[in-house]
Parts: structure tokens; sequence; C-alpha cells
């Protein structure tokens, strides 16, 4: 049945939103957890999967599989423009300018570290400045200081109020000409703030900064255009948006992907190899060294293919009803304080318990088959900013219902039953 | 649900909420600290050994109910035992949170430790209940790294 909505998208897009249809393109939901309906509330960890992308993976190895670029003959063809045609998904998805400008990488990491390494470790002198925010993932981090330390530049931090939102005045004044590049999440995985990346984009450049934005979990809610945005650098990874794991994108303006050097040899990134000098291939090759993840790119193509048959509006009307719900019910549960309220949200209810641990709290809703995340995120420094050990995060998705919210609910009374609080 | 009155049983409840032992021993002379990096529970572990005994314990720290109450009930569990007996009950411990079944006659020699035999029942949770005891051990073999149950398999 799923099939017949695949194979017909353009009447799949209408203002109507049938949520229920939707779940049943998801053989997942097809299982119990704990004996009990799967709620599955881990979205912002990594999202489900259509039975379109799970099917056009296996179709790639039965019936595709090649290697590209290599082969002269017609099955590595087929493979090779399997690959290249997910690459102009991605440059149509995001609005890239050429499909050059999309590198496929493992994830959102491996694509922040290859800006890192590639891009801003070459231009990083001591006493230069790289500005991040508060509420980056660690994967946002790491790889920055991993730089700064070998270039004995140093790390700026803009800061965030207690609701969750960038403090731009800070953001500017923090702007300057060490600065060598921001480094900035679009949307917080912890909070589901939606940052103001295009006006931080815009004062960057005002100063002739660079900036990447880290988009993992903008990609699953919104629309995202690049060249609206501005950035130099926008990184995704597949599998928060309904893709196969161990695929990412990085996309990178064409003027920047070329004067970058490598961030790693091998096969397929290069024009000739000479003990003496070898020679790169232009981008996206020159990033892609070795046999990539080549069904993992079809699969994240199949995933975008997919997100086209719904219809934005629709989709972003019934994630915005979720989070009122779900906002509004938990704020009612007694001990219950939400974690992240910032104006503009994503569907993402990050919340602590009076008296319960989070961690608690995740072991009792797995037992109602729920499934939360419990614990730092990831963001070790907005815990320490909000002054909370860990939180519990339920994040949800378009597939999600309104009897997923109502469950939670349910759920953290069990909660409050089970520690008598 | 009865699985998950197991685990939350009333003792462990209690030992969450009033913790014993729940200060610094200004007169420590071992002393270590334990995380789980994956869930953010962090607790440090106060020892004053006297003549190769526990002559007293406390600790401090913050995480989940399991991980408090097994670092509360441990520190009662050991107090006044020599090093060794400790280290036996840790051992002794372990395999219980880790067995495959419940074993009545080593829960009635572990006394009230015997109340965390249910985390066997929660793979996700055996760190939890396992950090306050490895944290307890670096104190006494006196390591000079913090424990992290993401570095020593705890």
């Amino acid at each position: 049945m799923t099939m017949v909505h695949q194979a017909f998208p353009s009447t799949r897009a209408s203002s109507s939103f049938d949520v229920q249809r939707i779940r049943s393109d998801f053989p997942i939901f097809e299982q119990r957890q704990a004996g009990k309906r799967l709620v599955y509330l881990d979205n912002a960890a990594t999202s489900q999967k259509p039975a379109a992308v799970i099917d056009a993976v296996c179709r790639f190895y039965k019936e595709q599989n090649a290697n590209i670029h290599r082969g002269v003959y017609e099955l590595s063809d087929r493979a090779t423009f399997e690959y290249d045609q997910a690459r102009e998904k991605v440059q149509r998805f995001v609005n890239a300018a050429a499909p050059e400008e999309i590198v496929f990488v493992r994830g959102t990491t491996e694509a922040i570290n290859l800006v890192a390494q590639s891009f801003a470790r070459p231009r990083l002198r001591p006493g230069d400045e790289v500005i991040l925010s508060v509420m980056e993932h660690h994967s946002n981090i790491v790889p920055w200081q991993l730089v700064c330390e070998a270039t004995g530049s140093r790390l700026r931090v803009v800061p965030m109020t207690d609701d969750g939102e960038l403090l731009l005045d800070e953001y500017v004044k923090l702007l300057n000409r060490r600065t060598s590049i921001v480094a900035l999440v679009h949307v917080s995985n912890t909070l589901g703030s939606i940052n103001p990346a295009s006006e931080m984009v815009r004062l960057a450049h005002e100063r002739g900064i660079p900036v990447l934005l880290d988009g993992a979990q903008a990609v699953p809610h919104m629309r995202v255009n690049v060249q609206d945005l501005g950035c130099d650098f926008y990184a995704f990874s597949a599998h928060k948006m309904f893709g196969p794991t161990g695929i990412g994108v990085l996309y990178g303006r064409a003027a920047h992907l070329e004067a970058m050097p490598p961030y790693q040899g091998g096969g397929d990134m290069i024009l000739s190899v000479r003990f003496e000098k070898t020679r790169y291939a232009a981008p996206p090759a020159k990033f892609e060294a070795g046999t990539q993840h080549l069904a993992g790119a079809v699969g994240l193509g199949a995933a975008i293919d997919y997100l086209d048959t719904i219809d934005p509006a629709a989709l972003a009307d019934h994630e915005g009803e979720l989070l009122a719900r779900a906002t509004k019910a938990l704020s009612s549960v007694p001990g219950v304080r939400l974690i992240g309220t910032a104006r503009r949200k994503t569907s993402v209810v990050s919340f602590v318990m009076d008296g319960v641990h989070a961690h608690d709290v995740g072991t009792i809703l797995d037992r109602e088959g729920i499934c939360v995340r419990t614990g730092h995120h990831c963001t070790q420094p907005i815990m320490e900013r909000l002054g909370v050990p860990a939180t519990a995060r339920a994040s949800f998705s378009f597939y999600n219902t309104h009897e997923d919210v109502d469950a939670l609910v349910r759920g953290l009374k069990r909660v409050r039953d089970v520690f008598g609080v | 649900m009865t699985d998950l009155r197991d685990l939350y049983q009333q003792i462990i409840l209690d030992h969450n909420r009033s913790p014993r032992n729940f200060r610094k021993l200004d007169d420590a002379n071992r002393q270590a600290e334990g995380n789980n990096p994956l869930c953010g529970d962090v607790l440090t572990v106060f020892v004053r050994v006297e003549d190769g005994a526990i002559a007293d314990i406390a600790f401090q720290g913050s995480g989940c109910a399991i991980s408090q109450a097994s670092a509360s009930l441990m520190t009662e569990a050991v107090k006044g035992k020599t090093c060794e007996e400790a280290e036996h009950l840790f051992r002794a411990f372990r395999a219980m949170v880790t067995a495959r079944d419940d074993n009545a006659e080593e829960r009635k020699a572990l006394g009230k430790l015997a109340a965390l035999g249910g985390v066997r029942q929660f793979p996700a949770r055996v760190k939890c209940a396992n950090l306050p005891w490895h944290t307890l051990h670096a104190a006494l073999e006196q390591w000079s790294e913090p424990v992290s149950t993401e570095r020593t398999g705890v």
C-alpha cells in the first residue's frame, strides 16, 4: 500500500496532513515496544526510515551495486549514475548553486572536522579566534578545539538567555578582526531553539568572516536554502532526516572548496599520482577519497524524494501542533520544568522533574513503550549554563501524533507514582 | 509493572531521597571521583582508612536514583569493614547486578545491598549501580585518574 503512494508523489502533496497514512510508510511502527504501541520520541537522536528509503538501499545492493567512476561496464555506469543523481537531489534540496558544492561525508561530525582541518586550520594564526555558541553540540566544539590547540588560536563563545536564545548583541561584540570563522548551530538539539542564522551570517559577512552552520537538527523540520542563508558551509546528516546512517553532507561554496586542500588522501580524489607530485581532482571528488557509502547516498536521495511528497507547510503545522500540545501538557505536570523555551523552536521538549533524575524518568517511560533521550545530549556547556545535570528530551517528528504526546504525559504520571513525588 | 517495582524498591527510593553519609569527609586519606559521561552522573567517594580498615566513608555528587542509592547503601555496608572485605563485597555486588538470574544465597550474603539486584533486568542501568563501587575501588587503590564508566567497563 505504501508503494502506491510513492508511485504518485504529486497526489500526496495536499494541505491536509494524514498522519496515519504517513505512519504506514514507516515499517518500524508495526512493532510493539514492551508490549505497547511504540512511542518514538527520540527523533533528534535519529529518525525512523520510511520503506521508500529502506527499499532504495536494498535495491542498490540487489540491482545496481558496482564501484563508481571506474568500470567500463554498464553496471558501474548505473551505480555512478545513481550516486550522481543523489548529489543532484541534495543540491536541489538545499538549493546549492551547483552539484559540485555538495560533498558526501559520513555525517555532520565529519563535515565539521573537514572544514576545521582543511579550511580553518591553514588560515588560523596564533591569537586568532573561532566563534561558537554556548548551545553547540560537542561535534561543533571539539573539532575547533583541536585546530585551536594546533594553531595557538582560541574559542570565543556566544552566550544565551535562560530561555535558550542567543544574545545577538554579545555576538556582535565578539566579532573582530581576529575572528577567523564563525561556527554555529542552526537548531539546537537539546533546546530546539531556531537561531537567527541568516542574520548571524550577515553580521559576520559584513566583517568578512566566513560562517559554517551545523544544520543537523534543521533539515528534518524545515526547508533549508543555503543561498538564502548565505552561509559558507552547511553540514547535516542523512540519518536525522529519514535517510541511512553513515552518510551526510557538507555544502561548501565552490570558491572555498576549490581553494581548500584535501581532507583525506586516497583513490578517486586524484587526477594523477606520481611519487614526486600528485594532482588532485576538482571538488567534490577532491574530498571523497576512497570508495564512498554509495548505497547510503542513494538512500539519502530516496529520503529527499520522500520528503518532497510531503507539503512542508502542512508538516510544519503538524509539528507546531505537537510542540504546542506537549509544551502545554508538560507544563501542567506537577514538578516538571521545561528547559528551552525560545520563541522560535522546533518540536523538541527538554525537561527536568523535581525529585526524579532524568535517567530514572527515561527508564520508567521505556517500560511504557516510550523512547526519550536522557542525559546531557552531547551539549555539556548547555547543562552547565542552565545548572542542570541532565534533562529528559522528547523530540517529535512529523509521524508523531497527539496520542504520542498524551502517552508521554501519562508516562510522567507513572513516574510520579513510582517515585511517590 | 512488577519489574519497575523490583528496580525502584522502597529502600532504594528512600536512600535516594535521603542518602546516608552524604557529606565531605574532612579527614579522609583516600578519595576518588567517578563519572558516567553518558548520563552526567558524578560522585566523589571519601574514605578514612585506618589499620587496613574503613574507619569512615562518605560521598557527594549527583545522579540518578540508582547511583545515589547504590552509593548510600555502599557507605553503610563497608563502614568498619577491612579494605579486603570491602573489595570482596564489591566483587559479590558486581556479580549480582550482572548475573543472568537471581541467586537467593548471594542475595542473603549481600544483605541490604541485595535491593539493587533488580538492576539486572535493566542492562542500561547496571553502570549506574556499579559506579560508586568502582569509585570506592579507585579510592582504595589510590588511582590518580578519575573513574569513568566509559573507560573502565564499570
